[in-house]
């Protein structure tokens, strides 16, 4: 910025963004607030804030209770799984588009992109069918394909836009020393796509962990993640709030995380490369 | 660059993903065109036979229908409205000198990473509960009756929990838009003499354009779509059922499979006429 700002105008720019940043981050840290107190706190009148008795307690019922781990594995074993069958069905794919592209790829990307549209409620019972035929209805495989299709169109999309950046001339000039296609894209291309990779999975990831249509009806007690083991929060039983925030947090915190290294790439993984 | 033999070897690179996808579009999608004309009732006699357009018929005049429409067509057009509006002047404002601007972001863009079901049962349970929640307590401060929001107010409410989830996707689109803008154009302007209103109006919202349009579409296409916010709320009563929870609702819990398939292919429909709007400008792009 060339422009002299003011220190009062600076003042006031952050005084303001900051407001509205903790505004809106408010229900997070309300929730993470909350699962540090006893459940009579939770609901005191009027609420209290930070003084409070801080308590590790709602942590330890919930995973004593519910059986936490497990709906955490099935999420790591979904959202993880289906990123990595993703992938590799998407590099090649991604790869072949951006360095030997023909007359038609650009219309393939467009399809491609097309079956993410696809409103998931549109295709529900036949998915439903299919799975119960094939004894796949709450079972980690058939959510971990489903998540891996329908995400997949995103991560040829990121991969291609990210193998694009990757210049011709040095795959040629490697070609010129000599390279094989084998060594070519062992030591040359794999180096340079790797954070390209890595922002695709990161991003995947995340849309996968919280992928919240297919999760909540192909599963049921076994193969259910922790969205629909929060789901099962809706109908509760006594006092709950503080036990809800305490498995909320548990279930947001490795997102959140993950979440705010992918800024950039989200940017460029959900506009489909619209908006740079 | 490309030889003959590359040009294979890329093709079948290439078949894995085509093949998958074009199986994961084509087989659903024909099935449920396929029981979209049948009779189909699988825990009442199943398979009933052929009936043309009956369900099609059934499902566009039963009574559910035109509410349902209204209420996504309000679930949209109202978190479009605010997360557009809300968002533009959030990315200006964050496009803005001041410090702790890194931090700012983080917490602007935190909800967006927040599981819906998460966020519907917070937003639910500890601020909208018309007895323990946050809301209920301070309106009480400010000696109100306290509303009952997911009854009294349930559009409302479900507006503000999905606007809530995609503000900051919103923002941060637009806020990389405002990015690219040339500095250098506001100031001249503002050395023209140009007012702050006009300076917007003239150069940044024009600016804009594009981002603003792939939010509206791209947004769009995901609340079209809306499931687990209304699924652990409201289970679709109080007016917010919408078509994605309409058909939901019948086809899994009154497993009338026809009727659901119709009002599917209804939805396929209307979220193909969104995207090809946006893949118009997704291929515009790809040519640049």
């Amino acid at each position: 910025m060339a422009r002299n700002v003011t220190t009062q105008r600076k003042i006031v720019n952050t005084v303001l963004a900051w407001g509205i940043g903790l505004l809106i981050f408010f229900p997070i840290l309300w929730t993470i607030l909350t699962s540090f107190k006893s459940e009579a706190t939770a609901i005191a009148d009027p609420p209290v804030f930070l003084f409070f008795d801080w308590t590790l307690d709602n942590y330890r019922v919930v995973q004593e209770r519910s059986d936490y781990m497990r709906f955490l594995w099935n999420s790591v074993i979904i959202a993880g799984g289906s990123t990595l069958l993703g992938i590799i069905v998407a590099v090649p794919a991604a790869w072949s588009m951006a360095f030997v592209p023909s007359a038609r790829t650009k219309d393939i990307l467009l399809w491609m992109l097309s079956t993410k549209m696809l409103p998931a409620v549109g295709v529900l019972y036949p998915i439903y069918l299919i799975f119960i035929k094939m004894g796949l209805l709450d079972s980690r495989v058939g959510l971990t394909v489903v998540l891996m299709l329908i995400n997949l169109p995103i991560i040829i999309w990121m991969l291609y836009t990210y193998f694009r950046e990757i210049p011709g001339e040095i795959l040629e000039a490697a070609r010129m020393d000599g390279a094989s296609l084998k060594e070519e894209i062992l030591y040359v291309l794999t180096p340079m796509a790797v954070p390209g990779i890595a922002s695709t999975v990161l991003l995947n990831i995340i849309l996968a962990w919280n992928e919240a249509f297919w999760t909540l009806n192909l599963t049921a007690a076994k193969a259910a993640p922790l969205t629909a083991f929060i789901a099962s929060y809706s109908s509760p039983e006594g006092l709950f709030y503080a036990k809800l925030s305490a498995a909320s947090t548990m279930a947001i915190a490795p997102i959140l995380i993950l979440g705010w290294f992918s800024q950039k790439q989200l940017v460029r993984g959900l506009t489909f490369g619209a908006v740079k | 660059m490309a030889t003959k033999a590359s040009r294979s070897a890329a093709r079948l690179m290439m078949a894995p993903a085509v093949i998958l996808l074009l199986g994961w579009m084509l087989v659903p999608l024909c099935m449920t065109l396929y029981f979209s004309f049948k009779k189909y009732l699988p825990l009442r006699g199943g398979d009933l036979g052929w009936v043309g357009f009956d369900n099609y018929v059934r499902f566009f005049s039963s009574s559910a229908f035109w509410p349902s429409v209204i209420a996504t067509l309000v679930i949209v057009g109202g978190v479009l409205a605010i997360t557009v509006v809300f968002g533009i002047l959030l990315a200006i404002l964050l496009d803005q000198p001041m410090w702790g601007q890194g931090i700012v972001r983080i917490l602007v863009i935190a909800p967006f990473f927040v599981m819906p079901t998460v966020s519907a049962l917070v937003w639910k349970n500890m601020f909208m509960d018309p007895v323990n929640g946050l809301f209920a307590h301070l309106w009480k401060f400010f000696g109100a009756a306290p509303i009952e929001w997911l009854s009294q107010a349930s559009m409302t409410s479900i507006v503000i929990i999905v606007a809530w989830q995609w503000l900051p996707f919103a923002t941060l689109i637009l806020l990389t838009a405002i990015q690219s803008l040339d500095s250098e154009q506001l100031e001249a302007a503002e050395m023209d003499g140009a007012p702050p209103l006009s300076r917007f109006g003239y150069i940044t919202l024009p600016h804009l354009n594009r981002a603003i349009t792939v939010v509206v579409l791209i947004q769009t296409i995901f609340l079209l779509s809306i499931f687990a916010e209304i699924f652990v709320t409201t289970q679709g009563s109080f007016g917010t059922k919408t078509l994605t929870y309409l058909i939901y609702q019948r086809v899994l819990e009154s497993q009338n499979v026809g009727l659901g398939s119709a009002g599917g292919i209804f939805a396929v429909i209307l979220a193909n006429i969104v995207a090809i709007f946006l893949m118009r400008i997704v291929g515009k792009n790809l040519d640049a």
